[in-house]
């Protein structure tokens, strides 16, 4: 476990020290200062105001460009690092492979997550020191979401990165999936696809298998509880799952679906040549 | 200490190590040396169980890949090409140490006794240090622990005469324990170092000779040369060899490594024209 340790800690080093790193975290703490700036907080839609119609904007973001920014980062720094030796040279030391690709991704997870929280938790800082009302259910809900969504693009980040042997093929792989990912996203197309007879259990099924669909429907329902936005398919998820059991869904499901693609690719990496 | 028998890889349609057999045994210094793409490095990984490959290979009747860490806390690496990593001078040292259950001031110690000050570059990036500095600290990193087998990748290519010296008898210091193997493109560069040769060429070993090993590893040898006029170029060579000279710039002298005799000739020979003396003497 000391192993694991170190290296995750070593990980988190090396990241913080990461020019990926800088531009990720300004994004996301950008998004927050621009949403201040623009007076989000002072608007409403829908019934939402002060934070929390900051708060839903904010989610809605971070659901656009955290999966893409998670793959790519995570396979440009783990496949580079493979290219560029790094691989080589740790992996000569005495570390067990588990405590090495573990450590790096509990590491990894920590560096990810860390400023999207940060910068949602500054916005609820900011509105505890000016005394607005906290929306505490929203931020604990979003701050699930949010770990899920990154836990599970970590773990897919990571299955590309062992599957490919070069950064520039792991980038391109990781940009397709986050591309089929976000076509699936699109209800025009699973109308589409309705209309050219796939079953509507077909389209449910691949909205309810698609971490970002899921993450999409959960933050939807917070403001859209009859999730009217989403059409037909609403009755399906609200029957089968009711309000309360679709929100622990979104936030398990992701969960269990990037700790299967870390788990194969740590098995693929075990058996494979190293460096 | 280390067994090959019928090692093979092969990568995509083309096979990089062809049936290798090889035995090194504990107080052998095998030079390693080849052409690029000879093999060199894929046998190394593959000794070191980064790499999957067919065949039996064992150091102390362990395989590296099955007991990883057992056979790795023996072995001390340094790489060719310095990783380029972020994290600080402090914070490789202590991340390695640790893993080896070594002490960090051990390792300090050494990099220091090689003329690289680790504690005064601790918050320093690795990546951010020179060749020579990497290299130092690498060396530091995989001598200032306890190994049985010591593998080395050009080991002294950026190295200052002074700190290649200092190399030379540190590893004099753990040649009757602890078995080398060393990687080089030349066998010049290492022929000092080690006392058997095998060459690698197109992932065969084409030759497997034992060399004389009559130099020691912390010899010294007393040098004095006269030159027919002054030369700057000459000059600064034998300025960076640690060399001191007369007024004229005619006369100079210095102490080299016994290792570094040939090197230290092969520079020479470049400026033969301009040389009126020389005397070398072994000084023990």
């Amino acid at each position: 476990m000391k192993h694991l340790w170190l290296t995750a800690y070593n990980d988190i080093i090396e990241s913080l020290r990461a020019r990926w790193f800088v531009v990720y975290a300004t994004v996301f703490g950008g998004i927050v200062v621009i949403l201040f700036a623009f007076g989000l907080s002072e608007s409403r839609i829908m019934g939402f105001t002060g934070l929390s119609r900051l708060l839903v904007t904010y989610i809605q973001l971070s659901m656009a460009i955290l999966p893409i920014f998670v793959l790519i980062t995570t396979v440009r720094s783990v496949a580079g690092d493979r290219e560029a030796g790094v691989f080589e040279y740790m992996l000569s030391l005495p570390v067990s492979l588990s405590a090495w690709f573990w450590g790096r991704f509990i590491g990894r997870f920590i560096i990810v997550f860390l400023p999207v929280f940060i910068a949602m938790a500054g916005a609820v800082g900011w509105g505890v020191i000016k005394g607005s009302e906290i929306p505490w259910n929203l931020f604990m809900f979003y701050t699930g979401l949010l770990m899920a969504l990154s836990w599970c693009f970590l773990g897919i980040g990571m299955l590309i990165s062992t599957l490919t042997r070069s950064s520039d093929v792991a980038q391109g792989a990781a940009f397709i999936t986050w591309l089929v990912l976000l076509l699936f996203l699109d209800l025009i197309l699973l109308g589409v696809m309705i209309q050219e007879n796939l079953s509507p259990e077909m389209a449910v099924t691949l909205a309810l298998v698609n971490p970002m669909q899921v993450f999409r429907t959960a933050t939807m329902m917070l403001f859209d509880p009859q999730l009217v936005l989403l059409g037909p398919t609403a009755y399906v998820i609200l029957d089968n799952f009711s309000q309360a059991g679709y929100i622990a869904y979104a936030i398990i499901y992701p969960m269990v679906f990037g700790m299967i693609c870390a788990l194969s690719a740590y098995f693929i990496f075990k058996r494979s040549d190293l460096p | 200490m280390i067994k090959l028998a019928k090692v093979s890889k092969r990568f995509k349609n083309s096979d990089v190590l062809k049936s290798i057999d090889l035995e090194i045994n504990r107080g052998q210094r095998v030079a390693l040396v080849g052409s690029n793409g000879a093999g060199k490095t894929t046998l190394i990984r593959c000794l070191l169980g980064e790499y999957n490959s067919q065949g039996l290979i064992t150091i102390d009747n362990q395989d590296p890949r099955e007991f990883r860490q057992q056979v790795l806390s023996k072995i001390g690496f340094v790489p060719q090409l310095p990783p380029p990593l972020r994290m600080p001078v402090g914070q490789l040292v202590q991340f390695a140490a640790s893993l080896c259950k070594s002490d960090k001031e051990r390792m300090n110690n050494l990099a220091e006794k090689l003329g690289f000050d680790a504690r005064a570059f601790k918050h320093q990036p690795f990546v951010k240090l020179s060749g020579g500095q990497k290299q130092k600290l690498l060396i530091s990193i995989a001598l200032g622990r306890d190994s049985e087998l010591l593998v080395m990748d050009e080991p002294a290519a950026n190295l200052d005469p002074e700190a290649r010296h200092i190399l030379f008898e540190l590893l004099a210091e753990k040649q009757e324990t602890t078995a080398m193997l060393i990687s080089s493109h030349r066998l010049d560069e290492v022929s000092s170092l080690v006392n058997r040769v095998v060459e690698m060429d197109q992932g065969e070993i084409v030759l497997d000779d034992n060399v004389s090993d009559l130099i020691g590893m912390s010899s010294k040898l007393v040098c004095s040369i006269n030159m027919l006029e002054a030369d700057p170029a000459f000059a600064k060579a034998l300025s960076i060899w640690g060399f001191k000279t007369q007024a004229n710039e005619t006369s100079w002298s210095g102490v080299i490594a016994g290792p570094d005799r040939l090197k230290f000739l092969g520079m020479l020979s470049r400026y033969s024209a301009l040389i009126s003396g020389i005397n070398m003497s072994e000084n023990s």
